[in-house]
């Protein structure tokens, strides 16, 4: 019962969109917050016995797009590795929620990885669609990105207390369907989450959206209410997304999500354009909506600290 | 047609240019009919002749015309392409009879149908 109060308490997210360029979160013992680049570190912490930890979202960076609105996604790309490198912490670890390149070419793998090798820190990748178009399917993506992945390339990690679930949902994709796990990563989640107590904080990442955004644009995952019930029981629960190129969030149940901006371009808000291609914004706009995620895991805080920022300076 | 019109030229009988014309007309329909050939844009994520109705033997022809490359893959693997960058093409030519539904593998609420009647 206790518990049962606690994890509500801890379920509450609060993320503060600010305009910027990746997010921030923060963990301490188990629960995630995110706050604000300058506020994050001033704010008191309840329990402190394990100190605050932060990570870093990357995501759709489309290394080798160069069409209207953004030449070169390269150098975006860079300039959001800028940002991660000029925060007051430095993140335990990056995670890429996908697209990390425009057409899956291997110069443009190298020179993401090679970018983001410059923070000297770890990071954990995960497929976007795009990341999946050379002949084998994903095997180019795999080869360098996903060592110790399992299937398309999911797997999962611990850090500070908290369990770190990397899911791919945009392998093997169905006529007409949006995003999906499939039966095989389905049932080895539910084996992952099996022996794990429900007060262990969870983080999921995947590239497309784990809730249904807008399912005329295929914005969302077809299976995706098999994986969140098996992540039901537990109290806290991040699902951090990114592949619609904008910040969507929303809070169900005990189920935190969020989705990221892109380094490289923005896309339309749900149906506001015939479709869901780079929205042509003036340059001096371009980067108001590219963005890092910054979150920060504070144990003892309600929430997990998500902030977004944008790369305008 | 070059030949035609230096045979034009030099004036020769209306009878004999006009015979020669039909024969090179003929023989050049020929030649474009041999393979007959349909075309589907790819726009707006969207296959943009979601069913397109052929001769058996046609080529059909997918263009992408959008920034975002996309893929065009057989429901039931007789067919894929490539990726598909802007301005990129793949044909395939479908010699039997029947009903082919195809999608993109990047977005799957991209789907098409291709009718190959007798």
């Amino acid at each position: 019962m206790l518990d049962d109060l606690d994890n509500d308490r801890r379920s509450f997210l609060k993320c503060m969109a600010w305009a910027g360029t990746g997010a921030l979160f923060a963990f301490d013992g188990g629960v995630g917050s995110s706050i604000g680049l300058d506020a994050a570190l001033a704010s008191p912490l309840r329990r402190s016995a394990v100190k605050p930890f932060t990570f870093v979202q990357l995501s759709d960076s489309h290394i080798g797009f160069n069409k209207p609105p953004n030449a070169d996604a390269r150098a975006t790309f860079r300039e959001a590795i800028a940002k991660v490198k000029a925060l007051p912490q430095q993140p335990d670890f990056v995670i890429h929620t996908g697209d990390v390149s425009q057409l899956s070419r291997d110069n443009e793998f190298d020179d993401a990885e090679q970018m983001l090798k410059e923070l000297g820190v770890p990071v954990f990748y995960i497929p976007g669609e795009h990341d999946m178009l050379d002949p084998d399917g994903g095997k180019a993506f795999l080869n360098r990105f996903g060592k110790g992945s399992l299937g398309s390339g999911w797997y999962s990690f611990d850090h500070r207390g908290v369990h770190f679930v990397a899911l791919v949902n945009v392998a093997d994709l169905k006529p007409g369907g949006m995003g999906n796990l499939g039966a095989e990563q389905l049932k080895w989640l539910a084996a992952d989450l099996a022996q794990r107590p429900s007060s262990t904080p969870i983080v999921v990442f995947a590239h497309i959206p784990l809730w249904t955004v807008y399912a005329d644009w295929g914005w969302g995952t077809d299976d995706a209410a098999e994986a969140l019930k098996l992540l039901a029981r537990f109290g806290s629960v991040t699902v951090l997304n990114g592949h619609i190129h904008q910040i969507a969030q929303k809070v169900e149940g005990r189920i935190a999500f969020h989705t990221a901006r892109s380094t490289a371009f923005p896309q339309p808000a749900p149906g506001t354009a015939p479709s869901p291609g780079p929205l042509k914004v003036p340059a001096k706009q371009l980067h108001d909506m590219l963005g890092i995620t910054d979150a920060m895991f504070v144990r003892g805080h309600d929430r997990i600290a998500l902030i977004d920022s944008t790369l305008s300076v | 047609m070059t030949r035609v019109f230096k045979l034009l030229s030099f004036q020769v009988a209306m009878l004999v240019a006009s015979g020669l014309m039909m024969s090179t007309v003929s023989v050049m329909s020929k030649a474009a009919a041999a393979p007959p050939a349909a075309s589907v844009q790819i726009g707006n994520f969207t296959f943009q002749a979601p069913v397109t109705t052929v001769k058996a033997g046609t080529t059909v022809t997918w263009s992408n015309g959008d920034d975002i490359p996309h893929t065009v893959v057989s429901k039931d693997g007789l067919f894929k392409s490539k990726v598909l960058d802007t301005g990129d093409r793949f044909s395939f030519t479908f010699a039997k009879p029947g009903q082919f539904g195809y999608f993109c593998s990047l977005h799957p609420h991209m789907t098409g149908t291709i009718v190959v009647k007798a």
